[in-house]
């Protein structure tokens, strides 16, 4: 039965992007075009191009090592600072191209936000952790209320609360890593990148954080990296497959998982690849 | 004992541990042969730092009065001047500081008034007069004229005392054995004497304060700033890893040659600046206290670059995403989160450095630090000596006391390093606890 269906759809197909994920409904927060990111000779995404809508939450996923961290890198320009890199095509945020020359990284960072993969606070006090990124970006408001409002967001507010000025690294792994969410919070960006933002939480984290994105998701637009095949269903509006730096098949979440039109896509979401 | 089973594996674990405890036994045996280089070392300077000394003196101290010289007044104290010696060397004193604020002990009131009167009266016309102690001074080193004829080291002192004393009752009738210790509060507050018993650090420790003081203020800064730049800032070019080979080899090269260096271009070629001429005060060449701190700068430089570049490299590069992940610009990420996180490395690196500095003799003999000063720095354009240089120069007289106050000397200079660095490791721990 595999066998058959590995015959009638070819691997090596060119990725399927849906009319309905290109175009869409609403106005594309982000729109990836062509990109090619180069580490040295090595080329970890090649030619990958993805349209993110407002508001919306798009997964990424994909086997280990295909390169979904390093494109959520490229929408935020964090690349730039890993030493080697050549990023090549545009990256349109708001129709203006992120990667044009009288860009500033630093004002594109400040909209667009990342929750990395592994967690890394500050070392510095709970508070500082959260306050930090807003204090540098001249936030004017109530810092003490901003930093609770933060805090509650990513659901950490009542485990924290009484050692606000403890540090950040006195945190078990997954109330880092919330911390970490409440400090990209805490810049009111418009988009946040999340690199799998949920890797060491356990599920009533992990339920407290997909709660905190379809909450965020009225307000933010959200691009997630997955490896949770049925977080990637739960909280996404669109999901994208990228297989060895390359797009395979990127569609409303709805038909990735009930019909895929790739075979890989297929193998992949049902476990019987990586 | 649990048996192997499984026939592919031969473990030989016997064999393993013995060849780890082998190695353990090694590098104990490495802890232990520097300990004991540590400790021979302490043991040699103590041991000339104190011991029995026989002193001989001119006249005893018993024929001048029938108490103790400590219990006299000052009146009889300047009688026993009087006495013993030369109206002429009494008057020479007397100029350089009166005995006495309302009288005069060895000049007549006309002559007095009419020196006064000079150009340049001495300084005796104007000062305070002599305090007791001082009086008692000048009669302990003017009439007693106190001898040390022989010294002795601490362990023979410890051991052989009763032999020791015997001894010199036999050979020097007059003569009397102290035990002293060479370092004591007189030593670390007098200036350089050619008498050995008289002699002490005050000079130098202002020397060596002064330079390491100047030295840490020019060097840190630009070293700090330098290794940002290379680490942080710099793109790897092929310019950038010239440089940075330069400076991995400037930390070699031998301490002598930056003296060079500093004679040439700071003490000669800049000498107008360095002497202070410039602002129209100083002293008449370069070989200053701001010419030696700028060689010493040029000589740690490169160690507080390595160092502080190390301690940058190990800065975890998720700390510079985390800032640049919520909209800092390079400088805040660097000031706000690199810095900090580095500075207890820095610190290390810089502790080194600066006790190396402390240490050296080389160049600043090279730039010209005086080997026989009096007068203490006042600032950057004095003249300086410097501890090591004052070791130095004490170990290499011929006189027996100057190997004492020689070893006296190390152990103040040791002192003030184990100072420098607790201060330094506590402002580290302090860094390293804001974590
Ligand atoms: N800094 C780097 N230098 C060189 N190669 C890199 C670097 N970062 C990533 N790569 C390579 O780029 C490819 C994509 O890496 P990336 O981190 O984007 O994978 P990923 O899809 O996020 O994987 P995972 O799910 O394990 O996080 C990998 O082959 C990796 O070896
Ligand atoms: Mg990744």
């Amino acid at each position: 039965m595999v066998a058959n269906k590995t015959a009638e759809r070819p691997l090596t197909a060119k990725p399927v992007v849906s009319e309905r994920a290109s175009s869409g409904t609403g106005n594309l927060a982000l729109d990836a075009r062509d990109v090619h990111v180069f580490y040295g000779d090595f080329e970890a995404v090649k030619g990958i191009s993805l349209p993110v809508h407002e508001k919306e939450i798009t997964a990424l996923i994909g086997p280990s090592g295909c390169g979904k961290s390093t494109l959520l890198r490229c929408f935020n320009r964090m690349n730039d600072v890993v030493s080697g890199v050549r990023i090549e095509g545009q990256i349109l945020y708001k129709g203006q191209d992120i990667y044009a020359s009288q860009v500033d990284p630093v004002a594109v960072r400040r909209r667009i936000g990342m929750v990395f993969q592994k967690a890394n606070p500050f070392p510095k006090s709970i508070y500082k952790n959260v306050a930090w990124g807003a204090k540098i970006n001249g936030f004017k408001g109530d810092m003490d209320a901003l930093v609770e409002k933060s805090l509650r967001q990513a659901a950490l507010w009542d485990e924290v609360k009484d050692k606000l000025h403890q540090s950040g690294l006195s945190l078990s792994g997954g109330q880092q890593q919330r911390l970490c969410i409440a400090r990209t919070l805490a810049i009111e960006p418009d988009v946040i990148l999340m690199d799998e933002p949920a890797s060491a939480l356990d599920p009533i984290a992990t339920s407290k954080i997909e709660e905190l994105m379809l909450e965020l998701k009225e307000n933010y637009t959200i691009v997630v990296v997955t490896h949770n095949m049925q977080q990637a269903a739960r909280v996404s509006d669109r999901t994208a497959l990228l297989w060895l730096g390359e797009l395979v098949e990127y569609n409303d979440t709805q038909t990735i998982f009930t019909n895929p039109s790739q075979q890989k896509t297929e193998d992949y979401i049902t476990g019987r690849h990586g | 004992m649990i048996p192997e089973t499984n026939t592919n594996f031969n473990p030989r674990l016997a064999a393993r541990q013995r060849l780890g405890n082998i190695w353990q036994g090694v590098f104990l045996s490495s802890t232990i042969i520097a300990l004991i280089f540590l400790i021979v070392l302490m043991l040699n300077i103590i041991n000339s730092a104190f011991g029995l000394v026989v002193l001989e003196n001119s006249i005893a101290p018993s024929e001048l009065s029938e108490q103790p010289l400590e219990s006299l007044d000052k009146a009889a104290l300047v009688d026993i001047l009087i006495d013993n010696i030369s109206r002429n060397a009494g008057r020479k004193l007397e100029r350089d500081q009166r005995f006495f604020a309302d009288s005069l002990a060895f000049e007549g009131q006309d002559k007095w008034d009419e020196v006064c009167l000079r150009d340049e009266p001495p300084s005796g016309c104007s000062g305070a007069a002599r305090s007791t102690s001082d009086v008692l001074v000048l009669v302990y080193e003017r009439v007693v004229e106190q001898q040390v004829i022989e010294t002795y080291p601490l362990w023979q002192s410890l051991t052989q005392g009763n032999e020791i004393r015997a001894q010199v009752a036999e050979e020097f009738p007059t003569a009397t054995v102290e035990f002293w210790s060479w370092l004591d509060r007189n030593f670390i507050t007098s200036p350089m004497s050619s008498d050995a018993s008289l002699a002490g650090v005050r000079t130098a420790i202002l020397g060596s304060l002064w330079v390491i003081v100047l030295t840490i203020i020019i060097a840190f800064p630009i070293g700090v700033g330098a290794a940002i730049y290379l680490q942080e800032y710099a793109t790897d070019s092929v310019l950038s890893r010239i440089i940075q080979t330069n400076i991995d080899n400037l930390a070699g090269v031998p301490s002598i040659l930056y003296g060079m260096l500093g004679l040439a271009i700071f003490a000669r070629t800049l000498g107008y600046f360095t002497s202070g001429q410039f602002l129209g005060v100083g002293a008449e060449n370069g070989r200053t206290i701001i010419s030696a701190a700028l060689t010493m700068s040029l000589l740690i430089l490169p160690l507080i670059i390595i160092n502080a570049q190390e301690a940058l490299r190990a800065v975890p590069n998720s700390l510079r995403n985390a800032a640049y992940g919520v909209g800092a610009t390079r400088w805040q990420m660097i000031w706000s989160h690199v810095l900090p996180y580095a500075m207890p490395g820095i610190l290390t690196g810089t502790i080194l450095a600066v006790s190396r500095a402390i240490g050296e003799t080389a160049p600043l003999l090279v730039v010209g630090a005086a080997t026989f000063l009096t007068s203490d720095p006042t600032g950057l354009f004095s003249k300086f000596t410097v501890m090591p240089i004052q070791i130095f120069n004490w170990t290499s007289r011929p006189q027996a006391e100057f190997r004492n106050i020689a070893a006296a000397a190390i152990l103040v200079l040791l002192i003030i390093l184990l100072t420098l660095n607790t201060t330094a490791v506590l402002l580290r721990n302090r860094f390293s606890s804001r974590r």
